[in-house]
């Protein structure tokens, strides 16, 4: 059907990415892997007379899928840690068992037959065309109402109704001087003459770090700059 | 034929990720991987047969799962703004 070479190379780049899926750790990682998988996928089609589908493959997986995903996890938090604990006793066995069962069930199912390969089709979008909107028009049609359903069905679980009424900022900063809190808003991150980054902490007067500058997220990550060489700087050209 | 092996090489390994990961977006991904080696035989097939049938009824696997990725990951992001955790664990409140 394809080269053999080729095929075997398409096997290591959809199958080795993928068992990602099963032992990375960080979903960011997985996603990367699976993109990878995408594309490998789109390679075969292509090789299979199937140039449109390949086209769309790509388009679709590797360009909306996947993003998607990606816009997802950014916003879940890329930080969700997996517990290994297991709910139901023995469910680790059980799926790997399960799993390899489908595939070995379905590898021996494919070796029995044998089938004579016939000409290739014509996979071109002309060809494919005249299917979609010929033979299965009303499938087609079908398919645009679920788009439809499927987009408002995202929008009305995504939408998050207001339960308390919203603050005005005169209601804000009146809250923040009766607990006692800083009542003005707090210093930008680091910004000097020859410096500039979210993870170096400003400096007050008197040349000591404001901590509380940097985004709390790069705190809890261990990736604050502590900008101690602009500490000594200052403190430099103050004795000068 | 070795197409058709090899999705069911991809067929396996994410119906594993589904069955064994917690984190709801790698399961999720699994789904996806499960779809497409769907789709990979069904090209490989319309290959070997030389009809283009196959190739419409992959077409249409895609839409279709556009439509439930989209509802998918909608649903994860209401569970994550309810719970703070995307573990497929968490919701087991009405276990009696």
């Amino acid at each position: 059907m394809v080269n053999e070479f080729v095929f075997w190379a398409i096997a290591a780049i959809t199958v080795i990415p993928s068992l990602s899926l099963l032992f990375a750790k960080k979903a960011v990682h997985v996603a990367m892997s699976v993109v990878m998988v995408m594309v490998g996928l789109a390679v075969s089609y292509i090789l299979l007379a199937a140039p449109f589908l390949g086209m769309v493959q790509i388009v679709v997986y590797t360009g909306a899928v996947m993003m998607l995903f990606l816009f997802v996890l950014m916003l879940v938090g890329v930080d969700q840690l997996e517990d290994l604990k297991e709910t139901i006793p023995g469910v680790r066995w059980i799926g790997i068992a399960a799993a390899v069962g489908i595939g070995a069930l379905v590898i021996t199912a494919a070796s029995r037959i044998t089938i004579g390969l016939q000409n290739p089709p014509n996979g071109n979008p002309e060809a494919i065309s005249g299917q979609i909107f010929g033979r299965w028009v009303v499938v087609m049609e079908t398919l645009g109402f679920l788009l439809v359903t499927a987009a408002v069905g995202a929008l009305v679980l995504s939408h998050a109704p207001r339960l308390v009424p919203r603050h005005t900022q005169r209601e804000v900063a009146r809250d923040r001087i009766r607990v006692g809190a800083n009542p003005v808003s707090r210093p930008m991150p680091g910004v000097y003459a020859r410096h500039n980054a979210l993870d170096t902490p400003a400096l007050d007067p008197q040349g000591n770090p404001v901590e509380e500058s940097v985004s709390r997220v790069l705190e809890v990550r261990n990736q604050m700059h502590d900008s101690e060489e602009f500490h000594a700087h200052l403190e430099k050209g103050e004795d000068q | 034929m070795a197409f058709v092996y090899l999705s069911a090489v991809l067929f396996s390994i994410g119906a594993a990720a589904v069955l064994l990961r917690r984190n709801a977006i790698v399961a999720f991904m699994g789904v996806e991987l499960m779809l497409n080696a769907a789709n990979l035989a069904f090209v490989a097939f319309s290959r070997i047969f030389g009809i283009v049938d196959g190739q419409v009824m992959a077409f249409f696997v895609m839409v279709v799962a556009a439509a439930e990725v989209v509802v998918g990951l909608a649903i994860i992001v209401a569970l994550y703004r309810t719970r703070q955790s995307i573990s497929l664990d968490v919701p087991a409140e009405l276990k009696g």
